[in-house]
């Protein structure tokens, strides 16, 4: 355990950037993928197109592809960020990278709550003249999210536990640290690893506590 | 009574046959036929590793998989390398054939846990002596003295000429492995670091202008520059002493005056020069092999 006291400043960091790329991630997504769900449901039949093409690509691609292609690809290309030192850099890719693929899963869930309206609604809406974005905005969406809290979460849950990946990409998050962490003290590796479970735990417990609690306040009785 | 007196006769007999079973000499260790230097009939102390080892006939080496020059695997699996020819000088004294050496795949994070629990007899695997892990494990050695360099791109653009030109120029970034001692080190001069997971990883960063220099032991950089067909030289200005040691079980100290008694015969009789010229020897220069450290 005192190999977790003395490394713990080191193990604190890394926590705090797995939840930066969390927070980033989450919040990223939730809004693309609502986009993107968005797309796939438009009369426009080029938006559909699009959007079905994004949501397989990156929901078929494993995840260290895709930061692979941030962290290597991009740079290369050219079109890092600049004005920022290196870490930042790669910590905003790997944002990127994270929020790109997680918004088709987010994506695919709203749809499914979408699905399970029944289509009177929309054609209710139709009929006293709401145009197709009201109609989302207004009656779809706010009945369909209602009902997909549970899925929604889950994609959440993953994301926290995916930012992992991104400490092989030079982003230093809490495995990244832990692996600093058992290169000093490697008779105590048990207890760090343990150390970095708790502290995933410490993200994800709360976030299944609050679907319950957003669950209940937003149920839909029918 | 005659049933007791018959059970304590075959008792008795049985005891005799294994007094007498465990009073048979142990095989000697035979010599190789190798190119080590073997050990001819020299009988071990009863107890002590290198009479188990030798009696088992095979030894388990933890070494890189992954190290050019140290320990790198082929596509058949067997690592080669310095490392791997210091471990077949070992096994060698102890009468092992190199192809009795059980290799297994240590990386940083599990050297001592090997150690400790004993799934390695000892670890030959670029793995630098320090005060901390003596706690743990002990050492044999060092074998090798690698200190911390600097790898640029060829011609060296920005000139740099060790660690204190990044206290010089703290806006230019440089990439190591992140939890590894070249990471301590280098932050005694500068904050502006990018930790990758591996060091190959570290060259992209470099080829893209988000990193101007790597800096781990120049036995690694060495390396990377030989593997990147002249496109990464190394600077050649070590800054620190990182001496390489043979890790094993911390109380076994028989074992590691032994094998201190091995490498020391090594250096005199060139089979470490030899082995240093089949490996290392053809990107590095053979240096002057180190005292090793009976503490």
């Amino acid at each position: 355990m005192d190999a977790v006291i003395e490394n713990f400043p080191l193990l604190w960091g890394g926590f705090l950037r797995t939840l930066a790329l969390f927070g980033i991630g989450a919040v990223g997504s939730l809004v693309l993928g609502t986009l993107v769900a968005a797309m796939r449901l438009s009369p426009v039949a080029p938006m559909r197109a699009v959007a079905t093409v994004y949501t397989e690509w990156l929901r078929n691609t494993p995840l260290t592809l895709v930061l692979l292609g941030f962290a290597v690809v991009v740079p290369n290309l050219g079109l890092a960020p600049r004005g920022v030192d290196s870490q930042t850099a790669f910590f905003i890719l790997a944002a990127i990278g994270l929020t790109l693929y997680t918004s088709p899963f987010i994506a695919e869930g709203i749809r499914s709550g979408v699905n399970a309206i029944p289509v009177g609604q929309a054609e209710a809406a139709r009929s006293i003249g709401l145009g197709f974005g009201q109609t989302l905005s207004e009656v779809i969406l706010p009945q369909a999210i209602r009902m997909v809290i549970p899925p929604i979460v889950n994609v959440l849950i993953a994301l926290v536990k995916n930012t992992s990946v991104a400490g092989g990409f030079f982003v230093v998050e809490l495995i990244g640290a832990s692996r600093a962490a058992i290169n000093a003290r490697g008779d105590q590796v048990l207890a760090i690893l343990l150390s970095v479970a708790v502290f995933y735990l410490a993200v994800t417990i709360p976030l299944g506590r609050l679907q319950t609690y957003v669950e209940k306040r937003v149920a839909v009785l029918r | 009574m005659r049933f007791r007196t018959a059970t304590a006769v075959a008792a008795i007999a049985a005891a005799g046959a294994l007094v007498l079973a465990g009073c048979t000499d142990s095989s000697a260790p035979e010599g190789d036929g190798g190119d080590n230097p073997t050990s001819e009939q020299v009988p071990y102390e009863d107890g002590t590793t290198m009479a188990e080892l030798a009696d088992a006939g095979s030894i388990t080496i933890g070494t890189k998989f992954a190290q050019p020059l140290f320990g790198l695997a082929g596509p058949d699996g067997i690592p080669q390398g310095f490392d791997i020819e210091i471990g077949k000088i070992i096994a060698g004294q102890l009468g092992i054939a190199p192809e009795d050496i059980k290799w297994v795949e240590t990386v940083s994070a599990n050297r001592e846990p090997f150690i400790e629990s004993g799934q390695v007899d000892i670890v030959i695997a670029t793995y630098t002596i320090n005060d901390k892990r003596k706690e743990v494990v002990s050492f044999a050695g060092p074998y090798y003295e690698a200190g911390q360099d600097i790898l640029v791109p060829s011609g060296n653009p920005e000139g740099i000429t060790g660690p204190e030109w990044f206290q010089d120029n703290p806006d230019k970034t440089v990439c190591t492995v992140s939890g590894s001692t070249s990471l301590a080190n280098i932050q005694e001069y500068t904050t502006n670091i990018l930790e990758a997971a591996d060091y190959a990883d570290c060259l992209d960063p470099i080829r893209n202008g988000q990193a101007v220099a790597v800096t781990t032991d120049n036995v690694i950089l060495a390396g990377l520059a030989d593997q990147s067909d002249g496109e990464f030289e190394v600077v050649n200005n070590p800054f620190t002493a990182e001496p390489y040691g043979i890790g094993l079980n911390h109380d076994d100290t028989d074992f590691r005056m032994w094998i201190n008694d091995v490498l020391e015969q090594s250096y005199e009789d060139g089979s470490w020069a030899a082995a240093w010229e089949a490996t290392a020897g053809k990107v590095l220069d053979l240096p002057t092999p180190p005292a090793v450290d009976r503490y």
